[in-house]
């Protein structure tokens, strides 16, 4: 029993970061219908610039905000700069666009800054409290859970209760229509990937202290995982990355504990497909339009 | 174009191709049985993806259950006392079993699935690859399964090179992929596919089971890419999950959409191009003026940079990939030609670059806008003369 | 991606093969025929007037090439060396170094490369289980010199299956038995668990430590895709475990006991050397934290590592001079070593070395490398090292302690090594 709350709690702590990327590919998806490939090594972008930044002031808290705002910003450029030769009619090329960004910036990174791992120590204690006697979540996995729900609530209440957000909205889903009610579609989209890129930055830098240390690939396998997790929630509800990310951390970490970590991947390929059978839109997937 | 002249052209095809191997040093061989092998997988995934408007992440995985089909099976036979072309063959029909049950698989779940929601599954199953691998005592984990060796047969031994041998397997392997590919696509089942792609509602009226069209295009694209695999397998004698990784799956899609989506020539030179290209980059950096100290960091990285901004401008510059790129020269030239005959400009629709470019196939987006008219070219699809056969 | 990473030589595309192919015609095909035919290897590849060739396969790019990309840099720089000190037998060492991104499709491309088109005498310390598994048959069926594979599988010494391969690793079975010995005769009262990948690395290490030990109160598992390893310390702290075995790569090492620390589990670890180095474990922990929790680990080693070693001494001058004054680490040690010991087989193998001369001279036995063990290649065996020492951390330097250990990979004993480690003679300039 000991021993499955304690698989629980780390399955939930991890939940809860790929749930934070998870949401930034959500983000893109509602915004520009584009599952954006290169979350991860732009995400890792945004983390070298705050580790340096953390590195320079001495304080964490201002490598999370030189993160945050370098992410976005890599998220600008790369949406005015590369997205935009994307073409409408084959929507792919967006994929591979993407892909190519991939490459640019993962070997920009190893050139620049080599392909060692670099340590990155979290900014407060990671040893867990112990719950009867039982280590359950340390204060930086409360950190991160309680972050991750603070934006998740923050996004939710832009987009549904500001104009920017009806906006977005409506330049996701209706771009024609909406530029013929004077929304300036292409300042949306951008706004979109702003958020989005902030976003993964913010979760690989928390993700970063569990991991090997900071290089090139850190985020490669976040972005596998969080894709899963949009798709186990549903592309389009932020809600749904939430919770897809929790299914996914904690199914990973009990078939570990129970089971060895060889099998965790095919039981997030049956967890997926088993999902998918039953919602083919993933779980949290808005009713469809209807179709004929 | 009619089923014979297909079977022809194939045929005439391969014998050039095969003719072809005598120009080419050993490890040229080799690297055209490698083309040929990613041809295999590359021609079913733009069928795939370019015809039936379903996305794939899940190729390289495909790819490896026909070589582990094909693996297991020839050793099964090894060990039943079978050798030369009976175990060849006996792996090949190994290789298209699993890798069709594995298509059959995705293709039904694919029937029920959006774009996006397809590529996350296919994504998750080519990262389980290692993990079942692993996990299935007779895959053999990382190392994976060794085969018999198939040296050149006794006949020819005196005539042509091991590798030599081997490209022409290879190609005899994909020029039948392919053709059946093309037999397909020109076929009633290719019609009913691009009639699904553009409006699965129109179609359904028109008395097409979209579901079964849909299993139909993922089966023949996993017995392809299975057929890849399994000649991969014949070429190293040996099959294991590090090959098969997500970048491959990854690559393979840059290479159709680079090379122009749907079309078999673009399939081609995608196959080229997975193979080729790392030393096309590699060229390219080492002419680069470079002091000796700096290499060694750039080492690999240098080139994979270079290949990126390769891969962005070319699709920011020829949205229709390297086929339709060149269709759309020849159609140019053409209609200067016709130009001056006529005395009027007139301008050719370059129909290969429209139909590279059609619409929002494999598009994550496509089903949640509702049904826009998407503004098809429906230029009828002239039958492109591709050298696919090889 | 990887696939797009390494270089390889021209090739026509397929677009001029077939081009090339309508105009040529049948009959000039058949006069081709015979030119191709006689396109044999010349008598002993790769070795020139003035320079003899091998190349290696290794990653250089992808995920694994933050563990590995250095050993290759440190033997380049340790040949730079050699060849500004005439090379050997007047002839100087050009090693070319393939990317194979640790995908093994394209360590085979790159392995038919160096052997087709840049006619390497040798393949010198082709890195990795799966990678170099899938060239080795290929290597023996064409009677290349497979020297100093760089990896601790015990497959690579089978003298009767693969000839021309030589292991250089101390197999993990054997660092298993040593570590499981020494674990045995230190700690009273202990209960011992395994960390080990999911690969043939775990297995055989398992398999070497329950020969000793007997059956283990937990055996655990990691991924390397996923580097996450709570759940697995975790169940080594609730099965009570207090002397754990790693077999893991020095990232896993660091992850386990950054893991290890944060639960508050506090147990000792000993790890195979693939694992133990202490400079590239002190890297991923960080200087602040990780001396504290490296503090009495122990690891299994075979090659020079004392501070104040002849051998470590000359390869940091080396690595100072030659290899930009990079980080120097175990894997700096075993890329200069591996450099020094080809060159000492390529000196042993006569004035025009050849592929059987190469492959003579190791089995000769007169090639001792540089290890705390001389090399025991003969011809019935192709194992490096017979043995291991065993290292420890104390006070933020990696030593050795007592003396070294060998053992088989089967069950018999593990006994006390009673000679000297290889001493260095000629400033690591092999003579003839």
């Amino acid at each position: 029993m000991d021993r499955l709350v304690f698989l629980l709690g780390t399955g939930v702590a991890r939940g809860t970061v790929l749930a934070l990327f998870a949401l930034s590919l959500v983000l893109i998806w509602r915004a520009t219908r584009i599952v954006n490939f290169a979350a991860g090594a732009m995400a890792v972008v945004g983390v070298y610039v705050g580790v340096a930044v953390t590195g320079a002031t001495g304080s964490w808290w201002w490598g999370l905000v030189a993160t945050v705002v370098a992410g976005g910003l890599l998220g600008f450029v790369v949406e005015r700069g590369v997205l935009r030769f994307a073409s409408a009619r084959s929507p792919l090329s967006g994929v591979i666009l993407a892909i190519g960004l991939v490459v640019v910036l993962q070997s920009l990174l190893g050139i620049v800054f080599g392909q060692e791992h670099e340590p990155v120590q979290p900014p407060f204690s990671d040893r867990p409290l112990q719950v009867g006697g039982v280590p359950l979540l340390s204060p930086y996995d409360l950190f991160v859970v309680v972050v991750a729900l603070g934006l998740l609530g923050a996004l939710r209440l832009l987009f549904v209760k500001t104009s920017l957000g009806l906006q977005l909205r409506a330049a996701a889903f209706e771009p024609e229509v909406s530029r013929l009610l004077g929304v300036r579609v292409a300042r949306m989209r951008t706004v979109g990937w702003v958020l989005a890129a902030s976003a993964a930055s913010l979760a690989a830098l928390l993700a970063v202290p569990n991991e090997l240390g900071l290089n090139p690939h850190a985020a490669d396998m976040l972005f596998v995982s969080a894709f899963t997790v949009a798709v186990v929630g549903g592309l389009d509800s932020p809600g749904g990355a939430l919770l897809g990310g929790l299914t996914v951390g904690v199914v990973t970490s009990v078939v570990t504990g129970y089971l060895g970590a060889t099998l965790a991947p095919v039981a997030v390929l049956g967890l997926l497909a088993a999902v998918l059978l039953l919602r083919p839109s993933g779980l949290f997937a808005q009713a469809e339009a209807r179709r004929a | 174009m009619n089923a014979r002249r297909t079977l022809l052209l194939a045929a005439g095809g391969l014998v050039l191709a095969i003719g072809a191997t005598f120009l080419l040093d050993p490890f040229r061989n080799y690297q055209l049985a490698l083309v040929a092998a990613y041809l295999c997988a590359t021609a079913g995934l733009t069928v795939l993806v370019g015809l039936s408007g379903q996305l794939s992440l899940g190729h390289a995985a495909l790819m490896a259950a026909g070589g582990y089909g094909y693996a297991l099976t020839v050793n099964a036979l090894t060990g039943a006392g079978v050798d030369g072309v009976g175990r060849f063959l006996g792996g090949i029909v190994g290789a298209v079993v699993v890798s069709g049950v594995v298509g059959l698989l995705l293709g039904l779940a694919g029937a029920r699935l959006h774009g996006p929601y397809l590529a996350g599954l296919t994504l998750t199953l080519v990262v389980a690859v290692p993990a079942v691998a692993a996990s299935v005592p007779a895959l053999q984990g990382d190392r994976g399964v060794r085969t018999a060796f198939d040296g050149v047969p006794a006949p020819l031994r005196s005539l042509i090179a091991l590798e030599q041998w081997q490209a022409w397997v290879a190609l005899a392997v994909a020029a039948v992929a392919v053709t059946g590919l093309v037999l397909l696509r020109d076929g009633r089942a290719g019609l009913r596919m691009r009639a699904v792609r553009d409006d699965e509602v129109a179609a359904a009226l028109a008395g097409i089971a979209p579901a079964r069209v849909k299993v139909l295009a993922f089966v023949a694209s996993a017995v392809t890419a299975g057929l890849g695999g399994s000649v991969l397998v014949f070429v190293t004698q040996s099959v294991s999950p590090g090959a098969f990784p997500l970048g491959l799956s990854l690559l393979l899609l840059v290479a159709v959409v680079v090379g122009g989506l749907g079309s078999l020539l673009g399939a081609a030179l995608g196959a080229v191009l997975v193979v080729l290209l790392p030393w096309l980059v590699g060229t390219v950096t080492d002419a680069l003026p470079l002091p000796d100290a700096v290499v060694q960091r750039l080492d690999g990285t240098l080139a994979s940079l270079v290949f990126g901004v390769l891969l962005i401008a070319l699709v920011a510059g020829a949205p229709g990939g390297l086929a339709g790129a060149l269709t759309a020269a020849r159609a140019r030239r053409r209609a200067r030609r016709a130009a001056g005959g006529a005395g009027g400009r007139r301008r050719t629709r370059p129909s290969r670059g429209g139909a590279a470019a059609a619409p929002p196939t494999g598009d994550p987006s496509a089903p949640a806008r509702p049904a826009t008219p998407t503004p098809t070219p429906s230029t009828p699809r002239e039958p492109v003369r591709t050298p696919t056969e090889g | 991606m990887s696939q797009l990473r390494t270089r390889t030589r021209p090739a026509r595309t397929h677009l001029a093969r077939t081009h090339v192919a309508r105009t040529a015609g049948t009959l000039a095909l058949v006069a081709v025929v015979s030119l191709t035919a006689c396109s044999t290897p010349a008598a002993s590849p790769g070795v020139a007037g003035e320079t003899v060739t091998i190349g290696t396969h290794t990653p250089l790019t992808g995920p694994a090439a933050a563990g590995y990309a250095s050993i290759s840099a440190a033997a380049s720089a340790y040949f730079d060396y050699l060849n500004d000190q005439g090379g050997i037998h007047g002839r100087t060492i050009e090693y070319v170094v393939k990317d194979d991104a640790y995908n093994p499709a394209t360590t085979q491309t790159v392995v038919r490369e160096l052997v087709q088109e840049d006619g390497v005498l040798a393949l010198v310390n082709g890195l990795g289980t799966p990678t170099h598994g899938s060239v080795v048959d290929y290597l023996n069926e064409n009677g290349v010199p497979d020297l100093f594979v760089a990896s601790g599988s015990p497959a690579w010494d089978d003298p009767e299956a693969y000839p021309w391969t030589f292991a250089f690793n101390a197999d993990y079975v054997t660092e298993a038995k040593v570590l499981a010995h020494h674990a045995q005769e230190t700690y009273d009262d202990a209960v011992f668990c395994v960390l080990g990948q999911d690969d043939d690395f775990g297995t055989d290490f398992t398999t070497g430590l329950t020969t000793v030990l007997g059956e283990l109160a937990s055996t655990q598992t990691y991924s390397v895709s996923n580097q996450d390893v709570t759940a697995q310390v975790g169940a080594m702290q609730a099965a009570g475990c207090t002397v754990n075995f790693l077999a893991t790569v020095n990232g896993f090492t660091a992850l386990a006991l950054g893991t290890a620390a944060k639960m508050g589990y506090r147990a000792q670890w000993l790890s195979s050397s693939s694992g133990g180095d202490y400079p590239t474990l002190l890297g991923y922990l960080g200087e602040d934290v990780g001396p504290a929790l490296l503090q009495g680990f122990v690891s299994t080693n075979y090659l020079p590592f004392s501070a104040d070693d002849p051998w470590v001494e000359l390869f940091r001058r080396v690595n100072d001079e030659y290899n930009d004054g990079a980080p120097f680490t175990g894997n700096t040690v075993y890329g200069m070593s591996v450099a020094y010991t080809f060159a000492e087989a390529l000196a042993r193998a006569g004035e025009d070395p050849t592929r059987e001369s190469l492959v003579e001279a190791l089995e000769s036995g007169d090639v001792v490398g540089n290890g705390i063990l001389p090399l025991q290649f003969s011809a019935d065996s192709h194992k490096a090292f017979g043995g291991v020492g065993i290292t420890m951390v104390d006070g933020g330097m990696q030593d050795y302690v007592g003396s070294a250990w060998t053992t088989d990979t089967g069950d018999g004993p593990v006994v006390a090594h009673d000679g000297e480690p290889v001493p260095l003679e000629d400033e690591g300039v092999p003579q003839p």
